[in-house]
């Protein structure tokens, strides 16, 4: 495939993840950090928001299996990954986790159960969507080509 | 989105002259970055640096303190009156000390007391912004921040600084 097509192609998936709401405006912003002084930043920092994800999704699934629920630490794990989802434009994470800390609140552990399950296969969806995103990028670099800025137009 | 107290007619953005500013002045302000999460974190260092702020950043209040000089080890170790940072920039919600708390430990500290202290937060609590204002903080911010509310924070400083 050439340059070209490989370009388009990424065009039109990252448009396609701003559409279906995996991620926002913010997830621009950071594209918009990436410099020659900085040319892996997105990269590093989605790396970073897997592996502190991934730490939040495992205290959180200890922390519910708990037969005396501590809520409000559930709650705290619940907003550092809200934060950081917010932070690189991760939206539908972001708003997984909103849905969650109201049920923390409550004191509701049917209810966080679930919400948990659907903060990890949201985390899952976006992860695979970054990384495919990400692979499309580096293919297209290795062969000589610049990544094309998406602009936000609708 | 910015809430700050402001002296003077500051309001508003002049979206075109904030690069003119940097190379004309060539202010480069260091910052004291303080945030638990590490996202967030290296966001706002890099949010900083891409507007020639020199950046050191501390993960809790604890930490930050100690890089002030006003550790618990160090009451009386500050010397002279001048401040290492020309800024303070502290996320809210900390475990330990919050950012509320850091802020008034700085305004009760004679010689850092000068220094301005912006509050970040993902919350948008009215109570909460007042209180952090009035205790002194120089802006309330609200997270995810956006390289054009740093770079307004930039401009407004160089304006207190002035």
């Amino acid at each position: 495939m050439e340059v070209g097509q490989m370009q388009r192609r990424l065009v039109d998936y990252t448009k396609s993840l701003f559409m279906e709401g995996f991620l926002d405006a913010q997830f621009l912003q950071l594209q918009q950090l990436q410099d020659e002084s900085n040319p892996d930043f997105v990269v590093e920092v989605v790396s970073l928001f897997f592996d502190d994800s991934e730490k939040l999704l495992n205290d959180l699934t200890m922390a519910l299996d708990q037969p005396n629920v501590d809520f409000k630490k559930v709650d705290a794990h619940v907003h550092q990954l809200k934060g950081s989802s917010s932070s690189i434009g991760a939206q539908r994470v972001k708003n997984a986790c909103i849905a969650f800390r109201s049920f923390c609140e409550e004191q509701n552990i049917d209810a966080t159960l679930r919400c948990l399950q659907q903060v990890k296969q949201e985390y899952y969806l976006v992860k695979n969507k970054l990384e495919t995103m990400l692979r499309l990028e580096q293919q297209i670099v290795a062969a000589g080509g610049s990544i094309p800025m998406i602009e936000l137009g609708f | 989105m910015l809430y700050q107290i402001m002296d003077g007619d500051y309001g508003g953005s002049c979206g075109g002259c904030s690069e003119d500013m940097t190379v004309e002045f060539g202010y480069e302000p260091h910052v004291l970055a303080v945030d638990d999460n590490l996202i967030d974190r290296t966001l706002v260092e890099k949010l900083l640096k891409n507007s020639s702020c020199k950046v050191t950043t501390a993960e809790n209040g604890l930490r930050a303190l100690e890089f002030l000089g006003l550790g618990s080890d160090e009451r009386n170790s500050l010397e002279g009156t001048v401040s290492k940072v020309n800024l303070v920039i502290t996320d809210y919600c900390m475990p330990g000390m919050t950012g509320y708390e850091l802020l008034k430990k700085i305004k009760e500290s004679s010689v850092l007391k000068e220094v301005p202290v912006v509050i970040m937060s993902s919350e948008n609590i009215p109570t909460r912004i007042n209180q952090c204002l009035e205790e002194g903080a120089q802006m309330f911010m609200l997270k995810p921040l956006k390289q054009s509310d740093v770079k307004q924070l930039k401009r407004h400083l160089m304006k207190y600084r002035s």
